[in-house]
């Protein structure tokens, strides 16, 4: 075994290199320690970055605003339609779904929820989306539109389709679960007759993930602070760790059952006086599903443009 | 074994998040990572069609009606609490990566198979289908309606095929640690080649994706073997450890779906009823041309064997043929009637392709530029109105 002790000229030592390497400017007091290897480290960030984010939409949620306040049943039915609007669009029209984009605006604008949050989970999340869609200007090749000189194949076009509905249906998604919460989600689809087991299920999970995302990150760092040079990060630690965790979460759900049943559980799960949907609630249904099938019957950015030409 | 210690200052999470963001080779490598298996397998809503959506959507409606059903009849409702902090470790357990020997890359868990050891098939899905709609929600990883997909996918396979009728197969036959890990791999090798050949299938027939069904199987399959010789031999240590420490956690899992034989016949053919009807339904609906699949079909063979996409009259015909089959609506077919574009096509490329509706692509084009400009300015406009109200209220 062998103990290393950073001294403080060893820390200004690394912080030198690694200002030179990446150019951290000089106010920071954060000590790098090169010898963990790169991979546990990004594995640590990802982690705590996880967390915090559910933690974040779970805040949002929380406020109280207009839309914070439509009933969750229709708000889920809404999104639904909507997504089921934008995906139909036909893929050599990219522009025919933009209009739609109102709806998540506008949910994100009444509901204050910031622009640049919404942006950044698009771009975290769009890998396979973006390997799978790269493919359409590789294989489709027939041109398809003239812009002048430049001729755009239709596999251009369709991928722009795909990022046009992948930016809407994400942010909608994302929209609705931030002004809505998972609890009210939860109450809303046990009320539309979605079985009381995975209603239930769903609820404990989401109250667990934080317990325990907080217990794996914290073994996570730990692991990563005890392994150098990539050693320790292998399958064996990794399964008597989860291990672990595995048999403390067996003894935790046990515990936390006969709790639940100590104080009158019954296999149900009672989320407070039952909202009535009121006329407000009615009408932001129905108008916006009107609103989302006119866009869908009339092709509006195609009005727009020809418009727009004719005045030029 | 190397310990490291620095003198009396507290490492933060903030210096970590510093040298992840910083570092382009991290960075390269989370996106490994995010290729490694959490965001393969989850399809998005952009990539399917509604009628795939929503006939996947029903088929996975009628297994959690039928698993909740089977989770009382079994009167295993108590292992709900059980299910749902299952669930949460093994959403942290997915997101803790571990190096694989010899290939420098990083794997982790998918945990169907797992969970379905531990929980029995149908309290398996449930939770499975639970965390992907937390993925969904929370991560945008996989969309809402592609939900049905990806929890048919993830859930369905590992849960009602790879566990029943493999791993159970093969590992009751005996005792034994290399017995277990011969079960788990083949249990999850099947398994996920079944999920990412419905991963190619559902992208396929959605007709979004220009990704013949060759290649794409040709990609998918290597890359899910790779991740299910992975997930196996994790599994199997994982239960190796378990079955070491703590044997009891295995039985009293295993012991009530002992009970009854599991049959999957009944639910497989409701299933494909319930499937084949909606996705029937809804793509007569979306379609005005109910023979726009066999176009596919044919534009895929046309490809496999031609290699590239337009050389080739048959190619060429089948394309056309797609297209007007899924644009009823855009000037081109008023213009000219179909037999003529067909007489054109097969003369050249060149004569059948430039003059088409460019006129409303360039203008559909401004026109969805203006339109986001518009959606920009009414969204400013509610602002404002927001801003004033509150402002109203305020003073």
């Amino acid at each position: 075994m062998q103990i290393v002790l950073l001294t403080q000229r060893k820390i200004s030592f690394s912080l030198a290199s690694s200002r030179a390497k990446r150019s951290v400017p000089p106010s920071s007091r954060e000590i790098l320690i090169f010898d963990i290897g790169l991979l546990n480290v990004c594995a640590m960030g990802s982690i705590d970055s996880s967390f915090f984010d559910i933690g974040r939409l779970d805040a949002l949620s929380s406020k109280d605003s207009p839309v914070h306040r439509i009933d969750p049943r229709l708000k889920v039915l809404t999104t639904l339609y909507f997504i089921a609007i934008a995906i139909s669009f036909d893929k050599y029209d990219p522009a025919g779904p933009v209009p739609l984009l109102v709806y998540p605006m506008t949910l994100m604008i009444i509901g204050e929820i910031p622009f640049s949050y919404i942006a950044k989970k698009l771009l975290i999340a769009s890998p396979f989306v973006l390997s799978v869609a790269l493919f359409n200007p590789i294989l489709d090749r027939c041109p398809m539109l003239n812009l002048g000189p430049i001729s755009v194949s239709g596999g251009l076009v369709s991928f722009a389709s795909i990022m046009t509905k992948y930016v809407l249906t994400v942010s909608a998604v994302l929209a609705l679960i931030a002004c809505t919460g998972l609890d009210s989600i939860c109450s809303a689809l046990a009320r539309m007759g979605v079985p009381k087991a995975f209603t239930i299920q769903l609820l404990f999970l989401y109250r667990y993930i934080f317990v325990l995302g907080e217990e794996a990150a914290r073994m996570t760092r730990a692991r990563a602070l005890r392994s150098f040079g990539g050693k320790g990060l292998g399958m064996s630690v990794y399964s008597s760790m989860i291990g672990h965790l595995l048999l403390r979460t067996v003894d935790r759900a046990q515990r936390i059952h006969l709790a639940m049943l100590c104080r009158g559980f019954d296999g149900e799960i009672r989320h407070g006086e039952p909202s009535k949907i009121r006329l407000s609630d009615l009408l932001f249904l129905a108008g916006w599903c009107a609103l989302f099938t006119l866009l869908r019957l009339y092709d509006f950015p195609a009005w727009l443009g020809k418009g727009l030409g004719r005045l030029l | 074994m190397l310990i490291l210690a620095h003198e009396g200052q507290k490492l933060t999470q903030g210096c970590f998040g510093l040298f992840y963001f910083k570092d382009p080779k991290t960075s390269l490598l989370h996106g490994c990572d995010a290729f490694s298996g959490r965001n393969i397998m989850h399809m998005a809503d952009a990539l399917i069609s509604p009628a795939v959506g929503g006939a996947m959507w029903a088929a996975t409606a009628g297994l959690t009606v039928y698993s909740a059903r089977k989770l009382k009849e079994e009167m295993d409702e108590r292992k709900i609490p059980l299910m749902g902090v299952m669930g949460a470790l093994i959403f942290a357990a997915q997101m803790i990566n571990f190096t694989i020997p010899g290939t420098g890359s990083s794997g982790h868990l998918g945990g169907g198979l797992l969970l379905a050891i531990l929980l029995g098939p149908p309290a398996a899905f449930l939770t499975m289908a639970s965390i992907l709609t937390i993925q969904a929600l929370f991560f945008a990883d996989g969309g809402l309606l592609a939900l049905g997909c990806n929890i048919f996918n993830m859930g369905f396979f590992p849960c009602f095929i790879a566990f029943p009728f493999i791993y159970k197969k093969i590992a009751s036959s005996g005792e034994g640690a290399k017995r277990i890990l011969a079960a788990a791999l083949a249990a999850s090798i099947i398994g996920l080649q079944l999920g990412a050949f419905g991963v190619v299938i559902e992208t396929v027939f959605s007709k979004i994706s220009e990704l013949p069904l060759g290649t794409f199987l040709l990609v998918m399959q290597p890359i899910h073997l790779a991740i299910g010789i992975v997930e196996g031999v994790v599994t199997a240590s994982l239960i190796g450890f378990i079955s070491s420490t703590r044997p009891e956690v295995l039985e009293a899992a295993a012991g009530p779906a002992r009970g009854k034989p599991f049959s999957i016949k009944p639910v497989l053919i409701a299933l494909i009823l319930v499937a084949a009807f909606t996705g029937g339904v809804l793509s007569w609906f979306a379609s005005s041309n109910p023979e726009g699949l066999e176009w596919s079909i044919a534009r895929i063979c046309g490809n496999k064997e031609l290699k590239s996409p337009e050389s080739g009259v048959h190619a060429l015909l089948s394309r056309i043929q797609e297209k007007m089959a899924f644009l009823p609506d855009y000037d081109f077919r008023k213009e000219k009637p179909e037999g003529l574009a067909k007489s054109e096509s097969a003369q050249g490329k060149e004569n059948a392709w430039p003059s088409m509706r460019t006129g409303t692509s360039v203008s559909g084009l401004l026109g969805g530029a203006m339109s986001l400009v518009l959606a920009g300015l009414i969204g400013f406009g509610i602002k404002i109105f927001q801003g004033r109200k509150s402002g109203r209220r305020d003073g």
